[in-house]
C-alpha cells in the first residue's frame, strides 16, 4: 500500500525536477496528498483529487497526476488546477492563489459520466440506445508524436500541452504515421 | 444517491454542492459554508453511482454550470464552479 510520505516525496521531487513549487499552506497540501493516496488505492493510480475520474485507465490517462495540464497551468495562472503544484510568486505569497478554470477538454470531462450507463447501451444495440457522449476506452486512438525540437516521443491521444523535456509548445509536435510495407 | 445536510442558521438560500470526496477546494468551500452558518447540501459525486453521476452531469449542464467541482448551485437557479468566495458570498447575501 503507497504511504502518504510516498505520495509527498513524489510531488517533491516532481516539483523539484520542474522548478516548481508544492502549495505553502499544510493543511490544504496534505488535503491534496491524501486525495490522491485515496486515487491510488482506489482506481490503482494517482488520478487528479479535484477531477471526477471514471476508473478506467485509458480515459483517465491525462489527468494523473502530474496531469497534461499542469504545465500550461503553472504558466499561465501560476498553479495546477488543483494548486498542489505552484509557482514561485505563489509560494511566496506575492501572488493570491485562485481557483484555475478548467483546461481539460469537454469532450475528454464528459467520457468519465455514466460510463456503465454507456456500456449497458452498447450491450443492447438491438433496440434504440439513447445516445449519451461517452466513448468507450476502445474507441481512443493512440497515436505516435514527436517533438520536432527535441526529438521526445510520446504515445498518446494528443501531444502534449508542453514538451516535458525540452519545453517546446504543443504546435511542434507531428504526428509519427508509420507504414508497414509487406512485399515478396 | 448519497445526499449530505449540513444545517446552519442562515438558510435563506437553497444550497447544493456538488463535490469530489478527495477534492481540497471542495473541503474548503464546505468549511467556508460552515463557518458562515449557511444551512446547506452537498453530494461528492465520486461516490455516487455510475446512473447518478450521469443525472448530476445533467443538471450542472442544464443549469448552464461546468462540469468542474465544486459546482454549487443556489436557489435551483445559479451555478457557482470553483470556490470563488466572493461570487458565493454575494449570492448568499453574506
Ligand atoms: S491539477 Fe495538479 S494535482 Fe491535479 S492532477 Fe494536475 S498536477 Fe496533479
Amino acid at each position: 500500500m503507497i504511504t502518504l510520505e510516498k505520495v509527498r516525496q513524489r510531488a517533491e521531487s516532481d516539483a523539484k525536477t520542474y522548478g516548481y513549487y508544492l502549495h505553502p499552506d499544510p493543511d490544504f497540501l496534505k488535503d491534496l496528498l491524501e486525495g490522491l493516496k485515496r486515487n491510488e488505492e482506489r482506481y490503482g493510480y494517482p488520478s487528479c483529487p479535484c477531477r471526477l475520474a471514471s476508473g478506467k485507465f485509458e480515459l483517465d490517462r491525462d489527468i494523473i497526476c502530474p496531469c497534461d495540464y499542469r504545465d500550461p497551468d503553472v504558466q499561465e495562472y501560476g498553479a495546477c488546477y488543483c494548486a498542489l503544484y505552484v509557482r514561485k510568486d505563489l509560494y511566496e505569497g506575492k501572488t493570491p492563489i485562485l481557483p484555475v478554470p478548467e483546461r481539460r477538454p469537454m469532450e475528454k470531462q464528459v467520457r468519465t459520466y455514466g460510463t456503465a450507463v454507456a456500456q449497458s447501451a452498447l450491450e443492447k444495440p438491438a433496440e434504440k440506445a439513447e445516445v449519451t457522449p461517452q466513448e468507450s476506452a476502445a474507441e481512443i486512438k493512440l497515436k505516435l508524436w514527436y517533438c520536432k525540437q527535441c526529438g521526445y516521443v510520446v504515445f498518446r491521444e494528443e501531444p502534449p500541452y508542453i514538451c516535458p523535456i525540452c519545453k517546446a509548445k504543443r504546435e511542434l509536435f507531428a504526428e509519427i504515421k508509420i507504414h508497414v510495407d509487406i512485399r515478396g | 444517491m448519497d445526499i449530505v445536510k449540513v444545517s446552519g442558521k442562515n438558510n435563506k438560500h437553497k444550497v447544493l454542492m456538488y463535490a469530489i470526496s478527495t477534492c481540497a477546494w471542495c473541503k474548503m468551500a464546505k468549511n467556508f459554508l460552515k463557518n458562515n452558518h449557511i444551512e446547506y447540501e452537498y453530494i461528492d459525486v465520486d461516490l455516487c453511482s455510475e446512473e447518478d453521476k450521469e443525472k448530476i452531469r445533467q443538471d450542472i449542464l442544464k443549469r448552464g454550470g461546468h462540469l468542474s467541482y465544486p459546482a454549487i448551485v443556489i436557489d435551483d437557479k445559479i451555478v457557482i464552479n470553483g470556490f470563488r468566495k466572493d461570487k458565493i458570498s454575494e449570492a448568499l447575501e453574506i
